[in-house]
């Protein structure tokens, strides 16, 4: 069991026995980082290890969301085994959509091209009838993990919710983990590596970053439809702007191209969040100095200061 | 043209006013090692893009095995076995040699479905990304990261990546561009052992390595093919000799200076 | 007096009125288009010379209508408030470019995207202490306030026509600079080769520099003679640069010529859009840039 590993089971054992020793409201907090964890895993398959930097990921985040606020019924509670895939299905395909015209642009193109897109779907929930507008929707029941009758867990208890979500960010760790080292998770990295060779080699590019957007998208919104559950509630704002920049913005502080990376930087996003709204309401002049400063004086992030202690890096190229 | 692997037809690339090759026929044959010659700025490395797909042609028709070609993809020539190597190289600095070579192969066999099987644990291409680092000589550098090999290991790397995908022609761009002797000598060794199984277009400056391995000769001087024939042809020839140095040089003479390298 | 003589039936439907009412919808668009130009242009013209991606460009579009209202209601005057406005901009951006910009010239775009969003932070949460969330009018120079009436029901307001002119005349000087003059050849040089521009002894740093200046204040000119148009509110930069974006997808990036046709056109396709098609009016510009990218990924013009 090499140190890596080990940080890992360390890691997932806290995580496991958080909910014995704290507070109630802690238990929340750390379910909502551990659902922005699986957001920004997600953002990280597209940029940290495709190459394609989106400023537009919320958009699936909040088509996640929405699926479950408009998918739940208004006097009963929704099932969680038939929304959730619905979930995640419903933002894999909007992201298969939207990527069959984004990814044909390069470069800087993409970057603002994603940011268009995701506009326009906030645009869509916000001006149109079919979010229901900027008020948002709200739940009034959460979703019911039931299978013929029985429910295994209460979804309404927080305890519940966190292991759910935890079970849930386990599975996608461990799910992109594998992809990561498959023949299409190799193709990714070799996207991001150096695109012109992987086409000399040839390698239908666009379907591969295609592929990897969709997942990409999907997973996203999986972590909105968690974001939907755990809140009851949905507005516009979960596909704004602010929320593609704060992945992004997770992604950089925990270090990009490595999956705990995406766990680490939410953890440090939120930390950064709480403690900049106790300390005044323009806590937004504060964290927007701070990523300026961050960008300027440590662009590799938490982990990347972390490297410049550890040894030199192995002859195994791939890490997570 | 009927045995012809790979072959052009009055091939043209105009960049705006600029005619930077102008209608170049020529044809590459199994087994048959086939060099481009010619000053710097003759068009050869841009011949080779347009054979490999990286730029657009403006006229004219690329065939391979009597199939049109020409509106192809540079993936798409590469999966129907035209492989190319860079004059820059254009590897995977982050991968190891054995990465790089076990990558291209994977472009054979994609599987991009296997979502819970290693890469690596795929034997077929596994073993495909073996033989190539062999046949380029860089069996011991496998686990070296490719940016912490030397310059000429990586030109071998170069090579090795295009062996891998198991091409039918090789387009190969100054293989030997910035090596030193030991190392143009066993690069000239491995393009003496790919000659017969490939159909090799060779662009390269070193005129020593030309003439050892070439069967084929080209020479292009502003665009267009000046003369084509066999080696000793392409010495003796005045219009050759004139054109390309504009006085005698190592061309002149049947027997190369001992050690010397080309321009 | 009207431009046309009245139909020859008094009493009657006034068919001038639909025509007219193409006329005001066809200026309007242009006049929007051309605003567009002056604040995409900017943001082309930062990123085809420095190649750095700048999403706070809307905040500087921004500031430029913060700027005319605060100045205006300082001195009365909002031509005083656009010149002294217009200077201070420049200041901003050559000290911006020296204290954060100058550093992001090497670094990958992910980076510059981040910088630039902490900015946008920085920049609104400055204007909400500075000038609060409330949406404020600016009011129109009085020798500017003036309509050119076209039939008896309507009328074409002077300040518009003002401001497709103005935006004309910079561009126009734009083209000077950039195609007539020394400073103009350095910055075409320094777009292509940095290297070489430095090799021959000129500062590209200070090129770049002025480069940046001159695109914040492009931006910020725009928010000031709009001001009184589309009045001043917070959200008013995001909602130009996402235009901007869009504009310069179409038109290609670098390509000052690209932004204005595409400006045009996204100008006229949104005016025309929310008269025929008011509910889905906001998505014209969306699906407009959805075809593009399908038939012409890299803009329909090539970096000049």
């Amino acid at each position: 069991m090499n140190r890596g590993n080990i940080a890992l089971a360390v890691a997932l054992a806290l995580l496991a026995a958080f909910p014995a020793a704290g507070a109630t409201f802690y238990v929340e907090l750390v379910t909502k980082v551990m659902i922005l964890a699986i957001f920004a895993m997600s953002l990280d398959l597209l940029v940290g290890y495709t190459g394609l930097v989106s400023f537009g990921h919320a958009a699936f985040y909040g088509i996640g969301a929405y699926a479950l606020a408009l998918s739940a019924p208004r006097y009963e509670p929704a099932n969680l085994w038939l929304t959730l895939p619905g979930a995640v299905l419903l933002a894999g395909l909007a992201a298969l959509a939207v990527g069959s015209f984004v990814v044909r642009a390069r470069g800087t193109y993409f970057i603002m091209v994603t940011l268009a897109f995701a506009q326009m779907f906030h645009f869509v929930f916000h001006d149109t009838e079919i979010g229901r507008g900027s008020d948002g929707i709200s739940m009034n029941f959460k979703p019911v993990a039931s299978v013929a009758g029985f429910a295994p867990f209460d979804l309404g208890k927080a305890t519940h919710l966190y292991y759910f979500v935890l079970a849930t960010l386990v599975a996608v760790f461990a799910f992109l983990r594998l992809l990561l080292r498959s023949p299409l998770g190799r193709t990714f990295q070799g996207i991001k590596s150096n695109e012109h060779r992987m086409v000399s080699l040839g390698f239908p590019v666009f379907r591969y970053k295609l592929a990897s957007f969709t997942i990409a998208g999907a997973i996203g919104g999986l972590a909105g439809y968690l974001s939907a559950l755990q809140f009851g509630f949905v507005n516009p704002e979960l596909l704004s702007w602010h929320q593609s920049g704060n992945v992004l913005l997770m992604l950089i502080l925990g270090g990009l191209g490595r999956l705990t990376g995406g766990v680490v930087g939410a953890f440090a996003f939120v930390a950064l969040q709480e403690a900049f709204q106790s300390l005044t309401d323009r806590w937004q002049l504060l964290f927007g100095a701070t990523i300026v400063l961050l960008v300027i004086f440590l662009p590799g992030g938490v982990a990347g200061v972390a490297d410049r202690f550890r040894r030199p890096p192995s002859r195994e190229p791939f890490h997570v | 043209m009927s045995d012809a692997i790979l072959a052009t037809r009055a091939l043209c690339k105009r960049f705006g006013g600029l005619s930077a090759v102008g209608d170049v026929s020529l044809e590459l044959h199994r087994g048959r090692l086939h060099a481009l010659l010619g000053p710097n700025g003759a068009g050869k490395s841009t011949l080779i893009n347009l054979l490999s797909g990286d730029l657009p042609a403006t006229s004219g028709a690329i065939s391979y095995r009597g199939r049109d070609v020409t509106s192809l993809r540079a993936d798409q020539r590469s999966r129907i076995g035209i492989g190319r190597s860079y004059q820059k190289t254009n590897i995977f600095g982050a991968f190891t040699a054995f990465e790089n070579c076990r990558l291209a192969a994977q472009s054979r066999f994609p599987r991009p479905l296997h979502v819970f099987s290693d890469a690596r644990a795929f034997a077929p291409v596994r073993q495909a990304a073996e033989r190539a680092l062999e046949a380029a000589g860089l069996a011991a550098a496998a686990d070296i990261v490719a940016a912490e090999l030397s310059h000429g290991a990586q030109r071998q790397l170069e090579i090795a990546m295009a062996l891998a995908t198991g091409p039918e022609v090789l387009l190969l761009d100054e293989p030997l561009a910035g090596m030193g002797a030991d190392e143009a000598g066993r690069m000239v060794e491995l393009l003496k052992k790919l000659g017969p199984d490939h159909a090799i277009l060779l662009v390269e400056h070193d005129m020593d390595a030309v003439f050892a391995v070439a069967e084929v000769i080209t020479v292009m001087v502003n665009g267009q093919v000046l003369e084509s024939g066999t080696p000793e042809r392409i010495r003796a020839s005045p219009a050759v000799r004139q054109a390309y140095l504009g006085h005698d040089g190592p061309l002149a003479g049947e027997t190369a200076p001992a050690g010397g390298r080309g321009a | 007096m009207p431009l046309l003589p009245a139909p020859a039936a008094p009493g009657g439907p006034d068919p001038r009125v639909d025509l007219y009412s193409l006329l005001i919808q066809l200026l309007n668009g242009v006049q929007y288009g051309l605003l567009l130009f002056l604040v995409a242009s900017g943001l082309t013209l930062i990123f085809g010379i420095m190649g750095i991606i700048n999403l706070a460009h809307g905040s500087f579009y921004m500031i430029g209508a913060y700027l005319a209202f605060t100045l205006s209601s300082l001195t009365g005057s909002l031509l005083a408030a656009i010149a002294l406005g217009t200077l201070l901009s420049v200041i901003l951006g050559i000290a911006l470019d020296w204290a954060l910009f100058s550093r992001l010239y090497r670094r990958d775009h992910l980076q510059q995207v981040l910088l630039t969003y902490g900015l946008i932070l920085v920049f609104e949460e400055i204007r909400s202490l500075v000038a609060g969330n409330d949406v404020h009018g600016v009011q129109v120079p009085p020798a500017l306030d003036a309509s050119i009436r076209l039939t008896d029901t309507l009328s074409y307001p002077v300040y518009r026509l003002f401001m497709s002119g103005v935006c004309l005349v910079v561009a126009g000087l734009m083209y000077l600079l950039i195609h007539r003059t020394r400073v103009g050849m350095m910055i075409r040089a320094g777009a292509s080769n940095r290297e070489m521009v430095q090799s021959l002894g000129l500062d590209i740093n200070l090129v770049y520099r002025l480069v940046f200046a001159l695109g914040v204040a492009l931006a910020a000119f725009a928010g000031m003679i709009a001001a009184p148009i589309s009045s001043v509110y917070p959200g008013m930069g995001t909602q130009v640069l996402i235009i901007c974006f869009v504009v310069v997808v179409i038109g290609g990036i670098g390509s000052v010529w690209g932004a204005l046709a595409a400006a045009l056109l996204i100008g006229l396709v949104d005016t025309f859009g929310k008269v025929l098609l008011p509910q889905a009016a906001g998505l014209g510009v969306y699906l407009l840039m959805a075809v593009i990218l399908l038939r012409r990924p890299e803009g329909l013009f090539r970096r000049t």
